[in-house]
This record gives structure tokens, C-alpha cells and sequence, in this order.
């Protein structure tokens, strides 16, 4: 039993099957990278995990409970925050309080009626964004506005947010997408420092197998909907049903 | 002592010298003299933009911060004025009572009206609002005669059962609204010089009531729940993945903007106590977005500007007639004269709503923050010379 269990799972979009029967289990603490070919469902999975789209078999449970039927924001209440594919940050604010609203989330709940108190008045909330902020080398961008941001910063931005909420899962659609080399490199690092600093799990969706190579444990290719294979990245990188559905076409 | 940053205590005493000034500031030419007529200084119309003025505060607390644009503000409105002058029939011709009756039965609908309209964001929520609005305008308007009086309106009568108060003065009239004895219409005239300046109890009433709604919102948008209402606007699912829920949110926010709009009607009634469901039209609904979106969107005093700005056109552009406008141009020769006043003829009178309707668009093709936007620039381009160092420096630039 892994912290997070799916079984059987699966997804169809009027004639198209986008994901059947796909088991899957991460194991606590693990990196767990899902790879596979463009349109092999992988975005699909993820949002069939926190609440964005309801898989129609199977159950998915995280930590021995059920996510299946909740909505995307009690789902995160529970431990899982994920980070987009295109960066989803809250463009018109500032980069400090893009920060602060997920510690807020973490402290107060979904919903809690502070209409009066002045926002920066509220001391532990301000520490704990900007030592987050510090931490992700944004301290000097906290002024700005989170949209005029260049697209490696917007990233590192939401993956700060999503660990400001201190989830016990994090999941992440191809964080690396579009990005130069050296941010990509940087946001390895990144993942690899969390990883060591804290007690998460992380699944990520990646193409970039420099990514994957560097960071994963566990590596479940996905084709057409349904795993293939699941194991350690020695293994992977040799095995042949991988290289033909995936690595073939990629290297 | 208001618990505000330096820039907000600036924002509130502005407008509490514009407020308490006003009776003066809107009062700049003598009276009898050619420009008087420009002069806005009268309590009834003064009234009438303090009123607006919260009414354009409220709303802008869930159009500004939120973007939910709500198309049937006007209903709760109305419904504060209908439940004042009930007030005012049924206990007391006190306004503290009836002001409070407005502000929780208004509450009450917009938290209905809320519920319902926001399980749709976008332009299905204005249609279910707009929708809302003009239902409760034709159930006032006819099938809830009983209660709103239909098409003549609601209106104080001599046989009022007045708990405490008595149905009619001595000399057999109607009893005027009050605060405490203090009646509403009464009016200190001062005289100075050729100028005539006109202190209404009603109009600094309501005056310190916007000034009081003005700084509640001021805190509102300072505020962790103004913050997450911008993060309903900027990008609901990242809100969303962030373990919050918009929904309690916005519902919040059209509640308390409801609750101004109650309060704005409530005014209305105890400073002329009638209500009638023309009030709930949906142009009435129509207008406060006008004065929110020129006034500026989202900053804290664009609209009370926008409110005063459109409701000066509208009552001094309105007045504005034919014989005027010809013994202003009367030093032109006859002919061009006549062509003069006829070119001007469509902008004013009963066509100051082409005047406006210009300007409205104007104001949001070359100035999309509205009046607001167009202070900043000309703020800027003064002080544009002597203040190039400062710029440099990196700061926030905090709403108006
Ligand atoms: N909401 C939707 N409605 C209809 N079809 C969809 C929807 N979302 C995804 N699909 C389809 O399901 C399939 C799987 O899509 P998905 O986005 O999960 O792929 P992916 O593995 O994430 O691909 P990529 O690597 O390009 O991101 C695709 O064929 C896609 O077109
Ligand atoms: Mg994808």
C-alpha cells in the first residue's frame, strides 16, 4: 500500500478511451515519474486524481481514504497540491501575495471570513511567505507582479506555493515544458532539494527523461492509456517494450 | 487611530473633506449669477450623490475585486427603500430603525439571490442576476401590490399605525423622517456675500454614513478576504488547487454589496420616504455599473467620483435648455447663433444621456481604469520632471 493507490481507473471521452484500467501505486517518500508518448493520457491520470475530472471506473485513494467525489479544494485540504502544465498562478497579484494566500489556505481552511483584519498585520503569515519566498530565491521579486514574471520563475513561484501549503503529495505536469536548459537544470536541483528537505512525496509527469533520469525512483510508462510497464529507471532504460512504445521514438 | 497605511489615511481624509466641505465645494458660483446654474450645492442633490456614492462602493466590492458583474444591483435597492418606508409606517419616523431594517432584509435577498446566481460565473451570472432583478421589478410592480403599493408606490398615509410615534402632527399632516427629533429636510442656510450655502441634517447624515461605508471597504480591500476575492478574479483554479473555496467567498462579497445597496435604498426612503419598483429597474442596475466602470473598477474611490460625476450630468446637463444655451451664445450673430444652439441642442435637456453615453465611452476606450486612471496620469505627467530619481526605486503601487 502506497500513500497514494490507484486502481482500475478509467477514463473515456466520448468514442476515445483515455485512460483503462490503470493501476498505480506511489510509495511514501518516493519520487514516482510517469512518462509516455504525447497524448498517452498521463495529463488525464492527473486530473483524474485531484478532482478536476471524474474517472468513470475505478477508485483512487490517497493515504486509505477515498478521493473520488470531492472537490478540487478539499481534495488539496487532504495533502496533494499540484502544479500545472502551463504555470496557474494568481497573475494580478504580487509574488508575496501569491504566496501568502496558500499559507493562509493551510492555516485558516477552505473558507474563513477575515474581512477586517489588515492582511500584512498578520504577522505569522507574512514570515512564513517570505522565508518561503527566500527559499525559492524570489525574495527580491516580491514587489512584482506575478504575471510580468519570465515563465521559469512562474514556475518556481507555483511550485513555492504548492509547498508553502506543506502538502504530503505533490504533483507535477511536466514542470520543465518549454524551458532552457539551465532553468530546467535549476528546477532539478529545486525538486532535489525538497526531496531531501522534507518528508513529501512527489509524482511527476515528464518528458524530459534528463528530468526523469535525475530524480525518479519509480518510473511507470504510459501508453495509450495504460501502464505498460512500472520499475526502477535502470530497468526502464533497457527494457524493450519501453524503448519501442516510447524511448524509441524519443532518442 | 483608523488603523490605516499612511496612503489610506490620505484616500479617507480626501473624501471626508469632500463630504463635509461639499455643501461649499459644490457651491462655487453666486447665487443669481449666469454660471449658478452649475452650482450643485442644494441638499437634494448632494443627498442624492452620497447615496449613489455607497451604493457604487458597495458594488464595487464584488464587481471590482471579484469581477462578478452583477446586472440587478438595483433590486436590493429597492428593497432597502421598501422596507425603510414600511419602517417608518409600522414603528417609527426615526431613520436608525429603518435604516437597519433595509440593510438586513437587503442582506437577507442578496444572499438568495447570490446563491443561486453564482452556481454560474461569466456572463450567465450577470443574465441571472439581470434575470433576478427585473422578476422582483414586475412582482413589485404588480402581484405584490399589498406590500410595495404597485404602480403608484409605496408612501406614508395619515392612517399609519405608528407604534411609537403618532399617525399624524397636530396641524394634521404627515410626520417628516428624523434622527433622534433632528428632522432630515431641515436646512441651515448661511449667507455670505452673493453666496448662498445650504447645511441639510439629511444630506451630512448620509454623508457620515458613506464616509463610515467608504472605510469599511477601504479595510475590506486591505483585508486576507479582499486578497482572496482578487484571487477569485485573477484565477479561480489555482484558488481552487489551493484548497480554498471561491464560492463562500464571492457569496460574501455579493452579500455585503447587497447589504450597500440596502443601505443606499434605506437612505433614499428616510430622506424622502417613498419607494417605488421603478428603483428595481434594470437601468437603475445598469447605472451603478456606469458609475463603477467610469469612476474606475476596483479602486477604492472611483466610485464615489464616478457616482457624483453621473449624477451631476444628470441632473445639471438635464437642466440645461434651449432659451439657456441662446443667452450664452447671444453675442454671436443671429444666424450662427441659431446654428450654434441647434448643433448643441441633441447633448442636453432630456439628451444628456447622449452626453454621457460619449463620455462612458470616451472614459473606457482612452482611460480603461476610468477617472481614477486619468488623475494618475495627470499626477504623473506634473510631476513628471522632479521625480525621475524616485522612480528607481522599487515600490507597490497600492490601488486608490
Ligand atoms: N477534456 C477532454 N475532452 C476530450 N478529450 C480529452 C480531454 N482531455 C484529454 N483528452 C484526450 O485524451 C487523450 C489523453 O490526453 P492527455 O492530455 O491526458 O495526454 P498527455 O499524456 O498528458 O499528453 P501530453 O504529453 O501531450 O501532455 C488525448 O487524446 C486528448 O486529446
Ligand atoms: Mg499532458
Amino acid at each position: 500500500m502506497g500513500i497514494l493507490d490507484v486502481k482500475d481507473v478509467g477514463k473515456r471521452f466520448g468514442g476515445l478511451q483515455a485512460l483503462g484500467n490503470v493501476n498505480l501505486s506511489v510509495a511514501e517518500n518516493s519520487v514516482h515519474a510517469i512518462i509516455g508518448p504525447n497524448g498517452a493520457g498521463k495529463s488525464t491520470l492527473l486530473n483524474c486524481l485531484v478532482g478536476k475530472l471524474v474517472p468513470d471506473t475505478g477508485s483512487v485513494m490517497f493515504d486509505g481514504q477515498s478521493v473520488l467525489g470531492r472537490s478540487p479544494h478539499e481534495i488539496n485540504q487532504m495533502g496533494i497540491s499540484r502544479v500545472f502544465q502551463t504555470p496557474e498562478i494568481f497573475g494580478d497579484l504580487t509574488v508575496m501575495e501569491n504566496m501568502m494566500i496558500p499559507v493562509f489556505a493551510k492555516r485558516d481552511g477552505a473558507f474563513r471570513m477575515h474581512a477586517i483584519e489588515n492582511m500584512m498585520a498578520e504577522r505569522d503569515i507574512v514570515e512564513t511567505a517570505e522565508k518561503m519566498l527566500v527559499d525559492m530565491n524570489m525574495a527580491e521579486k516580491r514587489h512584482m507582479h506575478a504575471a510580468s514574471m519570465s515563465r521559469g520563475d512562474k514556475r518556481r513561484l507555483e511550485i513555492g506555493m504548492c509547498l508553502a501549503q506543506e502538502p504530503r503529495l505533490l504533483l507535477l505536469d511536466e514542470p520543465t515544458a518549454g524551458m532552457a536548459r539551465a532553468d530546467t537544470n535549476n528546477t532539478i536541483d529545486l525538486l532535489k532539494q525538497i526531496k531531501d528537505e522534507r518528508d513529501i512525496t512527489i509524482a511527476i509527469i515528464e518528458h524530459d527523461m534528463h528530468v526523469v533520469f535525475s530524480l525518479a525512483e519509480r518510473i511507470t510508462v504510459l501508453a495509450q492509456g495504460t501502464p505498460l510497464v512500472e520499475d526502477t529507471p535502470e530497468n526502464i532504460k533497457g527494457h524493450p517494450k519501453v524503448r519501442e512504445a516510447y524511448l524509441g521514438e524519443a532518442a | 487611530m483608523l488603523n490605516l497605511q499612511k496612503h489610506d489615511k490620505t484616500l479617507m481624509i480626501i473624501v471626508a473633506v469632500l463630504v463635509l466641505f461639499a455643501p461649499f465645494i459644490l457651491n462655487p458660483f453666486p447665487t443669481g449669477s449666469a454660471m449658478a446654474q452649475f452650482n450643485a450645492g442644494y441638499p437634494d442633490l448632494m443627498q442624492r450623490f452620497v447615496i449613489f456614492g455607497i451604493f457604487a462602493v458597495g458594488f464595487n466590492i464584488l464587481f471590482g475585486l471579484t469581477g462578478y458583474l452583477s446586472f440587478g444591483h438595483a433590486a436590493f435597492l429597492g428593497v432597502g427603500s421598501y422596507s425603510a418606508v414600511w419602517m417608518f409606517k409600522l414603528l417609527s419616523m426615526n431613520v436608525i430603525p429603518a435604516i437597519l431594517l433595509s440593510v438586513v432584509i437587503s442582506g437577507l435577498f442578496a444572499l438568495l439571490i447570490g446563491f443561486v446566481s453564482l452556481r454560474r460565473s461569466g456572463i450567465y451570472f450577470s443574465i441571472l442576476t439581470l434575470a433576478f432583478a427585473q422578476m422582483s421589478f414586475n412582482l413589485a410592480y404588480s402581484v405584490l401590490t399589498p406590500i410595495t403599493n404597485g404602480e403608484t408606490g409605496l408612501q406614508l398615509t395619515l392612517d399609519d399605525p405608528r407604534i411609537l410615534g403618532v399617525s399624524a402632527t397636530a396641524d394634521g399632516g404627515i410626520p417628516v423622517t428624523s434622527l433622534f427629533g433632528l428632522e432630515m429636510r431641515s436646512t441651515y442656510e448661511m449667507i455670505v456675500g452673493p453666496w448662498t450655502f445650504q447645511f441639510n441634517a439629511g444630506y451630512y447624515l448620509c454623508g457620515i454614513i458613506l464616509l463610515a461605508a467608504f472605510y469599511l471597504s477601504l479595510r475590506i480591500f486591505r483585508s486576507p478576504f479582499g486578497m482572496m476575492l482578487r484571487a477569485v478574479k485573477s484565477n479561480q483554479t489555482r484558488l481552487n488547487y489551493t484548497g480554498l473555496n471561491p464560492k463562500p467567498y464571492t457569496l460574501a462579497a455579493f452579500v455585503i454589496s447587497g447589504m450597500y445597496a440596502g443601505l443606499a435604498g434605506g437612505l433614499m426612503a428616510s430622506m424622502d420616504p417613498l419607494a417605488g419598483a421603478e428603483r428595481m429597474q434594470w437601468t437603475a442596475s445598469g447605472e451603478v455599473v456606469l458609475m463603477t466602470i467610469l469612476g474606475g473598477a476596483g479602486t477604492l474611490i472611483g466610485p464615489v467620483l464616478g457616482a457624483g460625476f453621473i449624477k451631476y450630468f444628470e441632473n445639471i446637463f438635464s437642466k440645461i435648455n434651449d432659451s439657456i444655451l441662446h443667452s450664452w451664445f447671444s453675442f454671436l450673430p443671429d444666424g450662427i447663433e441659431d446654428a450654434v444652439v441647434f448643433l448643441i441642442h441633441p447633448f442636453i435637456g432630456k439628451g444628456w444621456h447622449l452626453t454621457l453615453g460619449i463620455l462612458f465611452m470616451l472614459v473606457v476606450i482612452f482611460l480603461p481604469g476610468g477617472l481614477v486612471e486619468g488623475g494618475q496620469r495627470i499626477k504623473k505627467w506634473v510631476s513628471g520632471g522632479k521625480n525621475k530619481a524616485d522612480d528607481k526605486a522599487p515600490k507597490t503601487e497600492p490601488a486608490e
